[in-house]
């Protein structure tokens, strides 16, 4: 029933949760793409939809999804791109429905909106009790769980695509499983074959953070000028029946697709470049090469793979407390100091008169190299110095007490604080676990647009 | 001479460990890299807020390398009350390790 392509050209819609609107909105318009896909979904970002669900059910999927869906649907659907997204978060089904609502607000009737489920193994992680790789105790021993979503691979997507889905809605799949879906419907790759699905798997972790291969992440005035990053161009793939891959961007947006901005994007975020885990195939980087063939194309190579692994890992939601944090500035003579003072103002204050435990307070001194975290040499006499305290704790009442404390400094010293903030929120924190691969059941819904 | 002027490093996190790729300029910083940057180096250079054991893998072909720092995220980013939990700045951090023989 399908004929298959000799090559297909997948396109990154975005790259974060929070990410940009217009690039993909070129992309979609000019791109001459058959997939545009939205990578939405950090662990960080699983655990804050499960903490909004927890106050309306409704919710829990991307905050951004309707108005993304709405900046690319109708281009999409006019130049037959399909979109895949795993956006549904921590909530597919509703996501799943918000899509097909926008679709029908943009009058295009027919849209076919695919709802992935199955990543939620709540049931099947309190059923098997596994070790937290971060505790190393049973899951049962640590804090109530809110939520357990396991990384999905590409095979719901291959599913969905079969089932003609204009857009395919995921929770929690792994980001490169967004891209390799696509490439194995397209050009009936194997998934058993563990070489293509290294190449597939390649394609994918280089596109998912979208604007940091073409220069975004990459760029510095000084050591790796970039131009046009105000107006940076997303990165697209061309992918041959054969393997080939190549990389490029649209002429006229900014950035800048290399070599360089190639190599240091194939190893963000991978600890083991001969061992890069996911659901489809333990894939292998350590061969790959970049060859500029032209301006902002990159011809990509020698990527592989091998056995997929037996068990799946599941991003674990736990109560996390509450954050409470507050900032205020000192500048000018001895504002390091100035600051200093405050800091130990504020944590006497926060556990002699708020009961925060002794040492739940953490201070950063920003503008003194607080970013590195007590590792660079000590700034001498900044002219400016801004000091936050946040802590952790268990209550919202000793949440805003931090942000309290700060605030406070304005009328009870030392002098010249000004410009306080302060902010509280719940967490949720996120623990990780491997579940057996066969306690997965994955399903495919599909809502059309009447 | 320090990192920076020979090489890029991009900064990763996954849980507390921080991923830091070393993508060299040239061939000559590729030979200065793989011989100057060692384990133990990176190591000291991160401190007490190191855990366990920091691993090194070298890409040859790339060039490049990639650093495991185990620990320094403390937390990471749901677990951290620091505002940059992911450690992406810490980056710049090892740019200035100095390179001397």
């Amino acid at each position: 029933m399908t004929t298959r392509r000799t090559s297909v050209r997948l396109g990154a819609g975005a790259g974060f949760a929070g990410d940009r609107l217009d690039p993909a909105v070129e992309l979609a318009v000019r791109g001459g793409l058959q997939y545009l896909v939205f990578e939405c979904l950090g662990e960080r970002t699983v655990a804050e939809g499960h903490a909004r669900r927890r106050r309306d059910p409704a919710l829990g999927y991307d905050p951004l999804l309707k108005r993304r869906m709405g900046a690319v649907l109708a281009p999409c659907r006019a130049s037959g791109t399909r979109v895949v997204t795993n956006a549904g978060a921590a909530n597919p089904g509703a996501a799943g429905a918000a899509v097909a609502g926008v679709a029908r607000d943009l009058g295009l009737r027919g849209t076919r909106v695919a709802v992935v489920s199955g990543d939620d193994v709540l049931d099947a992680v309190r059923a098997v009790d596994p070790v937290v790789w971060e505790t190393g105790e049973p899951v049962s021993a640590g804090r109530p769980l809110i939520s357990a979503n396991v990384y999905l691979g590409a095979d719901p997507v291959v599913q969905a695509l079969q089932e003609d889905a204009d857009v395919v809605v995921t929770g929690r799949l792994a980001d490169p499983s967004l891209y390799v879906g696509p490439i194995r419907h397209e050009l009936g790759w194997d998934p058993e074959d563990d070489h293509m699905m290294g190449v597939a798997t390649m394609t994918g972790h280089l596109l998912e953070c979208a604007g940091q291969l073409t220069g975004g992440y990459f760029a510095d005035p000084v050591t790796k000028p970039v131009t046009g990053l105000a107006s940076l161009g997303f990165p697209y793939a061309d992918v041959s029946a054969a393997g080939e891959v190549r990389l490029s961007k649209l002429s006229g947006t900014g950035g800048r697709l290399d070599a360089r901005t190639c190599a240091e994007q194939l190893l963000y975020e991978v600890d083991d470049p001969g061992g890069y885990l996911t659901p489809d195939v333990t894939a292998d980087f350590t061969g790959v090469t970049f060859t500029e063939t032209g301006p902002d194309q990159v011809l990509a190579g020698g990527a592989t793979g091998r056995t997929r692994p037996a068990q799946l890992k599941v991003t674990l939601g736990q109560d996390g407390g509450w954050l409470g944090e507050g900032q205020i500035s000192y500048a000018g003579p001895r504002a390091l100091q100035r600051a200093e003072l405050a800091a130990e103002v504020v944590l006497e204050r926060l556990v002699a008169v708020h009961g925060l435990p002794p040492g739940a307070a953490e201070v950063e001194l920003i503008g003194t190299g607080a970013a590195f975290r007590g590792l660079a040499s000590p700034a001498v006499d900044p002219p400016e110095v801004r000091l936050r305290v946040a802590a952790r704790v268990d209550s919202e009442v000793a949440a805003h007490a931090v942000g309290w404390e700060v605030e406070a400094l304005y009328t009870n010293g030392p002098a010249g604080g000004g410009g306080a903030r302060t902010g509280v929120r719940p967490l949720v924190a996120v623990r990780s676990c491997l579940i057996p691969r066969d306690l997965v059941n994955t399903g495919v819904d599909i809502i059309e647009v009447a | 001479m320090r990192v920076d002027d020979v090489a890029d490093v991009r900064a990763g996190d996954k849980g507390d460990t921080l991923i830091l790729a070393v993508l060299p300029r040239d061939a000559a910083g590729w030979d200065l890299l793989q011989e100057r940057l060692t384990v133990a180096r990176v190591a000291e250079h991160f401190g007490a807020a190191v855990r366990g054991q920091v691993l090194r893998h070298e890409l040859p072909l790339l060039p490049g390398l990639v650093f495991r720092v185990p620990g320094v995220l403390a937390g990471g980013v749901t677990g951290a009350a620091t505002l940059d939990g992911h450690g992406k700045t810490l980056s710049y951090h090892l740019l200035t390790l100095e390179l001397g023989g």
